[in-house]
């Protein structure tokens, strides 16, 4: 058995980071799938954040997360209402299709 | 906490935007009185700034994770300024479109409130909470005339990488946290280590997200969809006052905590550099509509305020401050004439509806001419004293490829700017456009275009205000 240390942490941060990325930018399907990537994202920075602040015994790093978990739901929020505006004024929301402005 | 004052405009911000919220909710059809209202309290808020300005020492408030000095005043100032230009200009557009509601004075509101944290702080929390509560505000602004395709679809772009920005950049944040085991700027300042890989990826990161909030290149594609799409006022203030707030966050990012790092942060930013003035410039000349080619124009613009900050000398630093200052006053010029061309309720925004302009309306296009000439940085506008400094403090740092670069990229961005004009001067007459424009929308435009029209009479005056902000 080895213990798990910062590193483990570290690493499964990056990945789930990674994974956000990624989904944002191959995924050609549907907006909310981005939604949920930006969500990876800032979710793998609160286990960074976390790590981190056990590691060094330090509270600021567990604070910043709280503030970031607020603001992601907020984020969520008004992400999903845009989309619905978006909707109502195309009838899709097929990631492919969103392409009025270009040039 | 006997220095609570000095905080005080943004408390009253604050307050101020909920008392208009209930205001706007229990009155009917309230929204010319909370837009009276916030251009009242705007301009409160810029006095009680310019009052703590004269005669402030360097102060940190909450444990320091709030800096207030020089800078940070004048910044505010700026943005304030440049809000209340915003706000009252954008009445008889936002009424055409029947968008005149009161969301829109607040949404400004609190997004200048972001601002003005993002500009004050001197902590990694603070920074994200500011940075946050200006995009959340802008992208509603971006989405406000909420029945239209285009604005839908530029709100949901902005969004998603506006998102995505804030995630790589607090990304930067964690790993910053992680190896300096602080959050607060002066604080990592003292913990660094070079040595550490994980340092340089997130000042990368952090870098990368801030890069994308004032939309340089490689990390330009928003802006000209958003740009475009959004209604014409929000594109203004999309130009003008996010970007000063960005830019100041990059000078106390790069220049408080990582100034030791120079050696690892200067090669990027001088690449973003680069990359935004030739792009900007190259890109803007396939463009039809004005606001996209704009965009591209603004791109290259913070192309140029990101060269005086590579420099890594006081000099620079200041030049790119005056560049960014001196940005605003053309831009709001040009958007002035951008918001006057209205015919039949219709707002034209295409290069085409500029032709043969000089007959119909002399006094206007003399104006877009000076505002054009001074964007393409020809002597003696004062487009061209902001180029001016900035090419000096780089030369002055002997990075002279960065100075060529800067040189040609004015050659290049020239060509559009000309264009327009010989459209707008030679080009076939159309029809007139409407001439009952709101007061303050000629004022604005008189003002802006006499300020760049005189600059050269007193350059010192700004570079007198701007010389007092000493960061290294």
């Amino acid at each position: 058995m080895t213990d798990i240390g910062l590193g483990h942490y570290l690493t499964l941060g990056a990945v789930i980071f990674t994974i956000g990325v990624i989904g944002i930018f191959l995924n050609r399907k549907n907006i909310i799938v981005i939604l949920m990537s930006i969500e990876l994202i800032l979710l793998a920075v609160n286990i960074n954040l976390v790590s981190f602040s056990i590691y060094l015994n330090d509270l600021s790093g567990q604070i910043f997360t709280l503030f970031i978990l607020t603001v992601a739901a907020a984020e969520a929020a008004i992400g999903l209402a845009i989309i619905v505006v978006y909707y109502r004024n195309s009838g899709t929301i097929r990631v492919e299709e969103i392409d009025k402005l270009k040039g | 906490m006997s220095n609570l004052e000095l905080v005080f405009p943004e408390i009253f911000l604050s307050l101020s935007i909920m008392f208009l919220l209930i205001l706007g909710v229990f009155k009917k059809n309230s929204s010319k009185l909370i837009q009276n209202l916030s251009l009242i309290i705007l301009l409160i808020i810029a006095v009680i700034t310019f009052n703590e300005t004269l005669g402030i020492e360097e102060t940190l408030l909450f444990n320091g994770s709030i800096i207030i000095d020089y800078l940070s005043s004048f910044m505010k100032i700026v943005t304030l300024l440049a809000a209340f230009l915003v706000l009252i200009i954008s009445s008889n557009y936002l009424r055409t479109f029947k968008i005149f509601k009161i969301e829109y004075q607040i949404l400004i509101l609190s997004s200048v409130l972001g601002m003005m944290i993002m500009i004050s702080s001197n902590d990694l929390i603070v920074f994200y909470m500011g940075l946050e509560l200006q995009s959340l505000a802008l992208y509603v602004l971006a989405t406000f005339n909420r029945d239209q395709l285009k604005s839908s679809e530029a709100g949901l772009k902005y969004f998603v990488l506006s998102a995505l920005s804030s995630g790589l950049l607090l990304y930067g944040c964690s790993l910053i946290y992680g190896f300096t085991g602080s959050t607060n700027f002066n604080l990592i300042a003292t913990q660094l280590n070079s040595n550490e890989y994980a340092l340089t990826f997130g000042i990368v990161f952090i870098l990368v997200g801030l890069a994308f909030k004032i939309s340089a290149v490689p990390f330009h594609m928003w802006a000209p969809d958003v740009y475009e799409g959004s209604p014409t006022p929000v594109t203004l203030f999309f130009t003008m006052v996010p970007k000063v707030a960005a830019l100041t966050v990059f000078i106390r990012f790069l220049y408080v905590p990582f100034l030791n790092l120079i050696d690892q942060w200067q090669m990027i930013l001088v690449f973003l550099s680069i990359a935004s003035m030739l792009f900007g410039a190259i890109a803007a000349i396939g463009q039809t509509n004005l606001k996209r080619l704009i965009a591209y124009s603004s791109i290259s613009h913070i192309g140029y305020s990101l060269a005086g900050l590579a420099t890594g000398s006081n000099e620079g630093i200041q030049s790119s401050i005056i560049y960014i200052t001196i940005y605003i006053l053309m831009n709001l010029g040009f958007f002035s004439c951008l918001l006057m061309m209205k015919r039949n309720n219709e707002y034209h925004e295409n290069i085409e509806d500029l032709s043969g302009l000089s007959k119909n309306h002399p006094l206007l296009s003399l104006s877009l001419l000076v505002i054009l000439f001074s964007l393409a940085g020809i002597p003696p506008l004062a487009g061209f004293f902001a180029k001016f400094y900035i090419f000096k403090s780089v030369i002055e740092q002997s990075m002279y490829f960065l100075a060529i670069v800067g040189l040609l990229s004015t050659v290049v961005a020239a060509f559009y700017y000309l264009r327009i004009i010989k459209i707008m001067y030679f080009d076939k007459e159309k029809e007139k456009y409407d001439t009952d424009h709101s007061l303050w929308l000629k004022f604005s435009l008189t003002a802006s275009t006499l300020l760049i029209l005189i600059y050269f009479v007193f350059p010192s005056q700004l570079i007198k205000v701007v010389s007092k902000i000493n960061i290294i």
